[in-house]
């Protein structure tokens, strides 16, 4: 007996000792097949190349989609067969992984703010956001309320959020890029209604915020507390979030209203210009982003309820797209490099709200 | 202490029936009361987990373990355990040695410091590695002028990895090594036996049930580690997602039953291997 | 028995052991860990102290230490009760049970966040038994310290266990022959010998606790001020580009919790010194 559990004990240590051995060269294999890819897309223009897009967590469908037409259209255009990879995740530490060295060609992030901290770093060149049209943004959304079928508690504009017994959900806007959005929406439609009275507008969200009963980290963590979890009685989120979790989560259980104004969120894109030159694939890279912009990329981005900008595009899905007025951040609040640390930063006015008395 | 107990281990697992004067509802209710407390804190949300899986039924199942970026993720996190396991075992090995078999300054803080990555929080388990390995950290700089990446690849998420399951073999060993004391080997090396033949030959095979279970310990939580791995792989589909992130993935794609799916895999890999390790330690004992 | 006093040199390996272990621990844990503390992206004194009293990070540490205390004294009940009844007594099904007791560290953290929040939300299984009587589990200390109890469990049972099986039950026996009581029996022979692995346990459930963060993001509901935990903030301050603040969160962190398990680790040590 004895005998047989040495052999035993013997035959396991010959098996992790291989392991380990099998192991190593395994990750020498691997790193070599990385270096493969590198020199072939810094090589010769035809052979097949890769670009990694780095984006936030909504938009997932969406370049799933656009990459696949992308893909045609390029090998169409130049005869290359080009590969795109997909990262997505909360935009803000998306932007921190790309400054960290996550390689990544073009970054489509949730807020003009984190391209900025991106292009602080070197990795992108000054002026990104006039690189391309309309604020480097191709297409656009807002935000809206997601509420149960039949909206019970009649909710239909930004001040009926404070009445009474309603809870609101919203993720937290210091670490989800979305809620930022919800937030500044709300200030800014409290701005209106108060003749541009900051304190008002201050004590407006402060209100919202006392009716808010749980902070998701993130905008789909929100979402799943409302939709999964039962929780509150509306939800603030993007519009194209909105129309996805309807769909997807239960068109008899939720409807959409509409506010009589909200934010316009402008979700850029930019070449992330250091790894590109460095990778090669700056051309391919600057096509990626002009192509959403085009007939067909601008139809993938409705069709995802992503607000289209291209005027053929935007009249086609006018129904799925209601008027409202829209404010932008560089309006009615100075872009991002003012309102961040004015609202969402450490000391700012969001935290404020949470200070103890 | 009376008695001398050094073989512990070896010592089937048998129940005392010798202990005074139990009685027969004492027992029972202790039973049942685990049982209870099992069912609340441990079953309930395993089950959880399991209906979810199959709440849209088998082929939603199927589905969700045999898609291409399940298999990927799948493949990437056996490759990790495969690496992070063994190199944690071979230091919990040696490490448990040095500790148990001498005496030596410091020996409480340096105990301490092998417990220390459980105390870590997983985040900062990754972010540390970001600050030594990432673009702006001590060595960023150099890695990148020489093109070799660590952070947001195959290298990083073992680092991190190693981080999280570092003390469990070593945790394991150093009580069981401890409560055996040195007789043996002392033993062993007056009779004339040297350096590895002692370890081998004496303390392997009284220590080989507590290793195999560290080693099983280590290797689950190496698949599924989640918090620390996430800061440092990039999310690169099909590329550097392990099977927990890709179980996050698949949650924020709404696909709830996919997601649960994939991490009722690795449950099933973790009872599946403390069930064999079980087995083995019983059988060997008859 | 037992004896501690080694003559260093009869056994072999002790630099080399030494060296390697050393080594490794410098290079997995150490030299990461200390590019914490000498991260130089601009954490002053000034800045860290700032960190360190700030309303809301005190709020968070108290958070984080209350639910992890109190999640891992109730597993050192608990632990001990399933430890006993898995050393102590035969039962169908126990193998089963035994090796279920190791399933929360195979489980990815998120995905028992994500479960006990299905559990104890205001419409799930449990969590709606409750809601009539106005207490809600979920997104509230209560389920921050559930979910930190599923982390923790494995921590004390494992520690307890092995003690438990060299226990020699002729001493037990013994004491009870001498007319001890069973509950004197277990108060004077038993608890003395597993005060030591029961402080391991507590101390090792009670640091998994502060640090978690994946389970408890899903359960806590973050609410600044109430059921925000610090992990949580290290994240948000990240999400703001703010290093030098993150460092200082976790720096603290770390600090608190290294000093715990020292004290920890020593004390059991004194402990089981006494008990021979």
């Amino acid at each position: 007996m004895k005998k047989v559990l040495k052999q035993g004990v013997l035959l396991s240590l010959v098996l992790v000792m291989s392991m380990v051995i099998g192991a190593c060269g395994n990750e020498k294999k691997n790193n070599a097949a990385s270096a493969e890819v590198n020199t072939s897309s810094s090589g010769e223009k035809l052979k097949d190349i890769e670009i990694l897009n780095v984006s936030y967590d909504p938009t997932r469908e969406l370049y799933e989609k656009y990459n696949k037409a992308f893909a045609e259209h390029w090998l169409k255009e130049k005869g290359q067969k080009v590969t795109i990879k997909q990262s997505h995740g909360g935009s803000g530490k998306q932007g921190r992984a790309v400054i960290d060295g996550l390689e990544a060609d073009v970054v489509t992030l949730a807020l003009g703010y984190d391209i900025d901290a991106i292009q602080q770093s070197g990795l992108i060149n000054e002026g990104w956001q006039q690189k391309y049209e309309l604020n480097s943004s191709p297409y656009t959304s807002t935000i809206v309320f997601l509420v149960r079928k039949g909206n019970p508690k009649e909710i239909k504009d930004w001040d009926d959020l404070i009445k009474e017994g309603v809870e609101v959900i919203t993720p937290n806007p210091q670490t989800s890029g979305g809620a930022r959005w919800n937030y500044l929406a709300a200030w800014g439609y409290a701005l209106h209604h108060n003749n541009n009275d900051e304190e008002k507008a201050k004590e407006f969200v402060k209100e919202l915020f006392q009716h808010v009963p749980v902070l998701d980290s993130g905008a789909r963590g929100s979402t799943t507390t409302f939709v999964e979890r039962g929780l509150g009685d509306v939800l603030l989120a993007w519009e194209n979030e909105a129309w996805l979790s309807v769909k997807e989560l239960g068109p008899d259980k939720f409807d959409i209203v509409y506010p009589s104004e909200s934010i316009l969120a402008e979700p850029p894109v930019a070449i992330v210009d250091k790894n590109a030159d460095k990778r090669g694939t700056r051309e391919v890279a600057d096509e990626y982003l002009k192509y959403l912009y085009s007939e067909e990329g601008q139809t993938i981005a409705a069709e995802n309820y992503y607000r289209p900008t291209l005027e053929s595009v935007k009249t086609k899905f006018a129904d799925q797209f209601p008027e409202i007025k829209l404010y932008t951040i560089d309006e009615e609040f100075g872009g991002w490099a003012e309102a961040q640390p004015k609202h969402f930063n450490d000391g700012g006015i969001f935290t404020q709200i949470y200070a103890p008395k | 202490m009376a008695g001398s107990v050094p073989l512990a281990s070896n010592k089937p697992s048998t129940v005392r029936k010798r202990v005074a004067n139990e009685s027969v509802a004492v027992k029972w209710t202790l039973i049942g009361a685990a049982v209870l407390v099992m069912l609340w804190l441990i079953v309930l949300p395993l089950t959880i987990v399991l209906a979810e899986a199959l709440k849209k039924g088998w082929g939603v199942y199927v589905e969700a373990i045999t898609n291409p970026d399940a298999l990927s993720a799948l493949r990437l996190t056996l490759l990790v355990a495969l690496i992070t396991v063994p190199l944690n075992t071979i230091f919990g090995v040696v490490a448990a040695w040095a500790i148990t078999k001498f005496k030596f300054r410091g020996k409480g803080i340096l105990v301490t410091l092998i417990d220390l990555p459980f105390a870590v929080s997983p985040v900062i388990g990754g972010l540390i590695y970001v600050l030594v390995y990432g673009a702006h950290g001590w060595f960023g700089p150099w890695l990148q002028e020489h093109d070799i990446k660590i952070i947001f690849a195959l290298p990083g998420i073992i680092l991190a990895t190693l981080f999280v399951t570092f003390p469990f073999v070593a945790r394991e060993l150093i009580p069981l090594m401890e409560d055996q004391g040195q007789q043996e080997e002392e033993a062993a090396v007056t009779l004339g036996a040297r350096g590895f033949r002692v370890f081998w030959k004496v303390t392997l095979p009284n220590i080989k049930w507590g290793l195999l279970y560290g080693i099983i310990l280590c290797n689950a939580r190496a698949m599924g580690e989640f918090g620390a791995v996430s800061v440092v792989s990039g999310h690169i589909r099909g590329e550097t997602n392990t099977l927990p992130l890709h179980v996050e993935i698949l949650y924020n794609e709404y696909q709830f039953s996919a997601s649960f799916a994939v991490s009722s895999l690795l449950l099933l890999l973790a009872l599946v291997t403390l069930l064999l390790k079980n087995w083995f330690t019983r059988k060997s004992h008859h | 028995m037992h004896s501690t006093t080694t003559k260093r040199g009869v056994l072999p390996g002790f630099g080399l052991t030494m060296g390697y272990s050393v080594l490794y621990l410098s290079l997995v844990v150490l030299i990461p860990l200390s590019a914490l503390l000498l991260n130089s992206t601009g954490l002053t004194w000034s800045k860290f102290w700032d960190v360190a009293t700030d309303p809301r990070v005190l709020a968070s540490f108290k958070v984080s230490f209350l639910t992890a205390a109190a999640a891992g004294l109730i597993d050192v009940v608990l632990g001990l009760l399933l430890a006993w009844v898995l050393v102590r007594y035969d039962f169908p099904g126990k193998s089963i049970f035994d090796a279920m007791i190791d399933l929360p560290f195979a489980l990815p953290t998120a995905v028992a966040g994500v479960a006990l929040t299905a559990i104890y939300s205001p419409n799930g299984w449990i969590g709606s038994l409750f809601e009539p009587l106005g207490i809600r589990i979920a997104f509230s200390p209560i389920g921050i310290t559930l979910a930190l109890m599923f982390i923790g469990i494995p921590f004390v049972v494992r520690t307890v266990q092995p003690v438990l099986q060299e226990l020699d039950a002729e001493v037990e026996e013994a004491a009870a022959t001498l007319g001890s009581s069973r509950y004197r029996t277990f108060r004077k022979v038993v608890l003395p010998e597993l005060l030591p692995p029961l402080m391991t346990g507590f101390a090792l459930a009670f640091a998994r606790g502060i640090g978690e963060y994946g389970s408890v993001v899903f359960i806590s509901g973050n609410m600044p001020m109430r059921t925000e935990i610090a992990p949580l903030l290290i994240m948000s301050k990240l999400e703001q580009f703010d290093y030098a603040g993150a460092t200082a969160v976790a720096l603290l962190l770390l600090l608190i919790s290294f000093a715990l398990l020292l004290l920890i680790n020593s004390l059991q040590r004194r402990v089981r010194k006494t008990a021979r």
